[in-house]
Parts: structure tokens; sequence; C-alpha cells
């Protein structure tokens, strides 16, 4: 018997780019605002843009939070999450509208107070149909796919046409309540008061969904059905009963951003929902599947390269967002923070 | 159904898509003491525990658990009944820590500090690796986590799918050493075991499966002395593993 040979083995010291390769996804905003400052050349200008791509990025999250949930928690595709959009900001704006006597008052607190109530009856009205949605649309094609596509699409098709029967065919135009409108200057930077508005809300939302994710039981399940929900029903949860308040909490954040959405742009139309629908995917896509984290760091991606492409080169801002989205899937083909399935 | 048996299955039939797994399987699982289903690889005893936990529904036939038909029940409401599960798969959620994957299984309430003692003492690395992502955990340390989450509170009935595949002897002690522990204490086990020392330590009463049928039920003392049956039934002996 010969031997054994000499065996002296080392631990392979981990690579720079392993080590930091974790919060990479993280590291992309400030690393992409850092690129948009070299190529701006302009603080105030890049100020400007920057909270403007962040406010964007944040309503963009707050409509697609809930899709990614959805898909991650049963696997369903649900092209119709854009008819949740308009009718928030529809039902939204309308509530506005008729609460004149408060965003026309030049008090902050006044107009704040009819933004939330306009918030607030757009949540509603989004969550209630989102249970509707769910009941009458989805439920019946759980686990066929190319199903699930075709009838979300049709009911996204036919909430838009009940929008126009409800509130007719053409745009409508309306003004921010008086505290919102206006910019206030900053470093020789014009930021609008909206954005920050938009920001905050945004941060606010994020907060409260990581909050209820890590910290309580039922972020728990949700977190754990995303992974395998065939698990989480041995131990003895209702997953379909989860699912069903996770696609209306969903609903209702998109109502929420189809609001925030609306003010932003000052014209609501039926078809708002389903043209951010672009937008949404992307941000769900590029984040990973089911990752409320990986949206977050997506739509703040999408909201910054879109201002600051328009800038720099207008005319490529209509191929920014889909080169960005390449670009990522060439680097992370499950996207940024991709969340592992069992199978 | 005897007033002993905890658990009955009666002719039970489930197809997946056009595939006839079972075909009429019968089992009783008396109240306390280990079960073992044995059997060679693909004869359908995972799809026996999936059927019972109800991932997979039985097409044909009753599942009697504590006198009650849970046939035709939902996956949870059979686990509250008090069925803990552990996959093959052992189904650990990767992306949450050790004490989220344990404060989940805990349906009932807070985790009782005493069951969590006992369950660091069968697993020490659980303790160690308390607020790690299980994901980050070793296969047998995964292993151990899986069984901990059916043990962290107390079942009627365990369905234990071969937990120590693909372990290290000194993991498989671990294991074998807990699930006695299970035994000791009274719990009934449904265990499926390809390790023949694991099933002869620890099993009482032994059904052998074969092409979706139970082709015997005895006592694992009897099966464990007999060469010639394991042979006959399992096409090997189960010493030479």
């Amino acid at each position: 018997m010969s031997a054994a040979p000499e065996h002296a083995p080392t631990m392979a010291q981990a690579t720079l780019a392993e080590r930091i390769g974790p919060f990479m996804p993280v590291l992309l905003v400030p690393l992409l605002a850092l690129a948009g400052f070299v190529a701006i050349m302009n603080p105030a200008s890049w100020l400007t843009l920057t909270v403007s791509g962040l406010a964007m990025g944040m309503m963009i999250f707050l409509m697609a939070s809930g899709l990614t949930l959805v898909f991650g928690l049963m696997d369903v595709i649900n092209f119709g999450h854009g008819a949740f959009v308009s009718v928030g900001a529809f039902v939204g704006i309308t509530v506005l509208m008729g609460l004149g006597h408060l965003t026309e008052a030049p008090s902050l607190m006044l107009n704040l107070g009819a933004v939330l109530l306009a918030v607030i009856g757009a949540m509603l009205a989004t969550g209630a149909m989102g249970w509707a949605f769910e009941k009458i649309i989805v439920a019946p094609v759980y686990g066929h796919h190319l199903k699930q596509i075709l009838v979300t699409m049709g009911g996204l098709i036919v909430v838009e046409q009940l929008i126009i029967v409800l509130w007719g065919p053409e745009e409508i135009y309306f003004n921010r309540p008086e505290a919102l409108k206006g910019a206030i200057t900053f470093a020789g930077a014009a930021i609008e008061k909206y954005r920050l508005v938009a920001v905050v809300v945004g941060l606010a939302v994020f907060a409260a969904m990581r909050w209820v994710l890590r910290r309580t039981k039922i972020g728990l399940i949700v977190r754990a059905g995303v992974e395998n929900g065939e698990m989480v029903e041995a131990l003895g949860y209702r997953l379909k009963l989860v699912f069903v308040g996770v696609f209306i909490a969903g609903s209702a954040l998109a109502g929420l951003g189809g609001v925030m959405w609306a003010l932003y742009q000052e014209v609501i139309t039926a078809h708002m929902g389903n043209h951010a629908m672009i937008l949404i995917f992307i941000v769900v896509i590029i984040g990973g599947l089911g990752s409320v984290e990986g949206c977050f760091i997506g739509a703040l991606l999408v909201g910054l390269m879109q201002n600051y492409i328009a800038f720099i080169e207008p005319k490529a801002a209509l191929i920014s967002n889909i080169a960005l989205m390449v670009t990522i899937l060439m680097w992370r083909p499950m996207g940024m923070i991709p969340v592992v399935k069992a199978k | 159904m005897s007033d002993t048996a905890l658990l009955t299955l009666e002719g039970v039939y489930t197809n997946i898509a056009q595939y006839h797994i079972l075909q009429g399987v019968d089992l009783v699982v008396p109240r306390g003491g280990v079960t073992m289903l044995l059997g060679r690889n693909g004869v359908g005893k995972t799809t026996t525990l999936r059927s019972i936990i109800g991932h997979w529904r039985a097409h044909q036939g009753r599942i009697l658990f504590d006198g009650q038909d849970i046939t035709k029940l939902a996956t949870p409401a059979i686990a509250r009944l008090g069925i803990g599960f552990v996959p093959e798969d052992m189904g650990i959620f990767a992306d949450l820590t050790v004490e989220e994957n344990m404060v989940l299984a805990a349906v009932s309430g807070p985790i009782h500090s005493a069951r969590l003692d006992w369950i660091f003492t069968a697993f020490p690395p659980l303790k160690t690796f308390w607020k790690s992502h299980a994901g980050n955990l070793s296969g047998g340390q995964k292993q151990m986590l899986s069984i901990a989450r059916a043990m962290v509170e107390e079942r009627k009935l365990y369905l234990i799918d071969e937990p120590t595949k693909g372990l290290a002897p000194a993991i498989i002690s671990t294991m074998a050493k807990a699930l006695k522990d299970l035994k000791d204490q009274g719990s009934s086990v449904l265990l499926v075991e390809q390790n023949f020392a694991v099933a002869k330590a620890l099993g009482d009463s032994a059904n052998v499966m074969d092409d979706g049928r139970m082709i015997w039920s005895g006592e694992m003392a009897e099966l464990g002395r007999d060469a010639a049956l394991q042979e006959r039934l399992m096409g090997l002996s189960m010493e030479a593993h």
C-alpha cells in the first residue's frame, strides 16, 4: 500500500467581487446617481433630475410591489394589474375634485388632508376591486400561465371600458392642491414640492412593507409562501387566504400608486394603468420576481435612468429602460435579488 | 378501525397526471411507537405520505386520522389536526433564519422554552446558527432543522420521509437519537427510511410496499431477523446496505 500523498488544504480568500456581490444591487442606485453626476456635470441640474428620478421610482414601486408579491406567492401573472392603477387614479382624483374647498385652500394641512382622503378612497375601491378580481378572474386559472395572461388582459380591457362608461372617453386634466404646486430652491436646484412628497410616501410604504414582511408572523408566512407554498400549507397555514389578502393589499397599493402617478402627471386616462405596465413589468423582472427589495431597487434605477437619459439624450430615453433591463438580466438572469423557489 | 389505530388508510389510490402511483394502499399506524414504511425506490412511499398530508389527493379509498375522515380535507386543515410533516426534500425556507423557520412552525403560538431546550439538546447546531439564514446551513443541519420544525409543537403524528438520506454517519446517529427521544415520549411516527440499521433500531412495526401496494405488514423485529423475507420483499437483504 502506498503512502497517502501530502495534503495541505488552504481556505481560498474570497475575492473583492465575491464579497461585495450580495450588496451590488443596493450599490447600483448610488453608482447610477454618481454616473449621472459625471455625465451631467451640473450639480443643480443633477439634483433636480435625481429627486425627480427618485420620485418617479417611488411611484413605480408603489404600483409594482403588489404585482411582484402576487407572482412570487401564487405564481400568478396578472396582466390586469394596471386596471387597479387606472381605477385608483380615477377614484382618487374624483374624490380630490369633490374636495375643492380643501385643495384650493392655502393650507398645507388641508391640502394633504384632501390628498389623504383621496388616497383612502382609491385604496378602498381598488382593494375591493382586487378581491372581486381574484375571485372572478384569477381563481379559476391558478396554475395555468397562458390562461392567466389571457383572462387578466381581458379583465384589464373590461375595466378600462367601464372607466370610459363611467367617466367618459376624454382625458381629464386637473390641478394639484395649492400647497403641492411649485418648487423649492435648494443649492441652486429647483425641486418640485410634489416630488418630495412622492419620495416620502414611497419610503414610508417601503419601510412599512419591510416591517410587515420582516417583523410580523403574517410577513413570515408570505415570505415563506413565496419560497415554498406547499410547505407553508403543511405547517397548517391557509395560504390561499393569505394570498387573497396579499392580492387585495397589492391592488390597494396599485391604487395608491395610481393616485400618486395621476397627481404627478396632472392628467388621467382610462389607459394610464396599461401604459404604466411596461415600466412595472421591467421593475418586477429586473428586481427578481417575488422580491419586494428587488422591486424597490429596480424602481429607483428605472426612475433615475429615465430622467438622466431624457436630459442627456432625449431620443435615447425611449430605449433606456429596456437597455437597463437587458444589461441587468445579462448580469443576473433571475433579477437582482432573486427569490429561490422550491421545485 | 381499531381503537389503537391513530391513522388508517383503506384502499387508497393516488394518481399523478396519467401515472397510477398508489393502487389500493392499506396501512394502519398505531398510537405510540414508530411505524416503518419500507420498499424500493419508486414504489410509492413518498406518495403515501403526501396523500396523507393532502399534497396529492387520493382518488379512491379513505384516510382516517384519529377517527376523522381526512381524505378530502385541505392540507392546512389536516396539519392542524396534529400532523407534523418532514418531506424528503426537507422543505426548509432558505431565505428565512433558523429562528424564523421555527417560529413559523409553531402554529399555535410562541415556542415553549422547555420544548426549545429539548430541541437544542437534540440538535445543538440549531442553537449555534439560530440567527443564520437556513439556506447557509449544511445538508445535515438543514435536516435537523426540518425535523426540529416538526417537533417544535407536540403533534399526534409525525410523518417523516427519509431523514437520514445522504447524511454522514455522525449526523445519522444524531438523527436516530432525536427520533428515539420522540418515540420514548410516546409520540406516533410514520417513518420512511432506507437505512436499515436506523429502521431496525427505531421501528416497532413495519410495512413494505411494492408497485403502489402494501405487500407485507408485521413486526419490524421479525423483518429484521429474516434475510430471506427481506430478499423476497425488497429484492435484497437490507443488511447488505
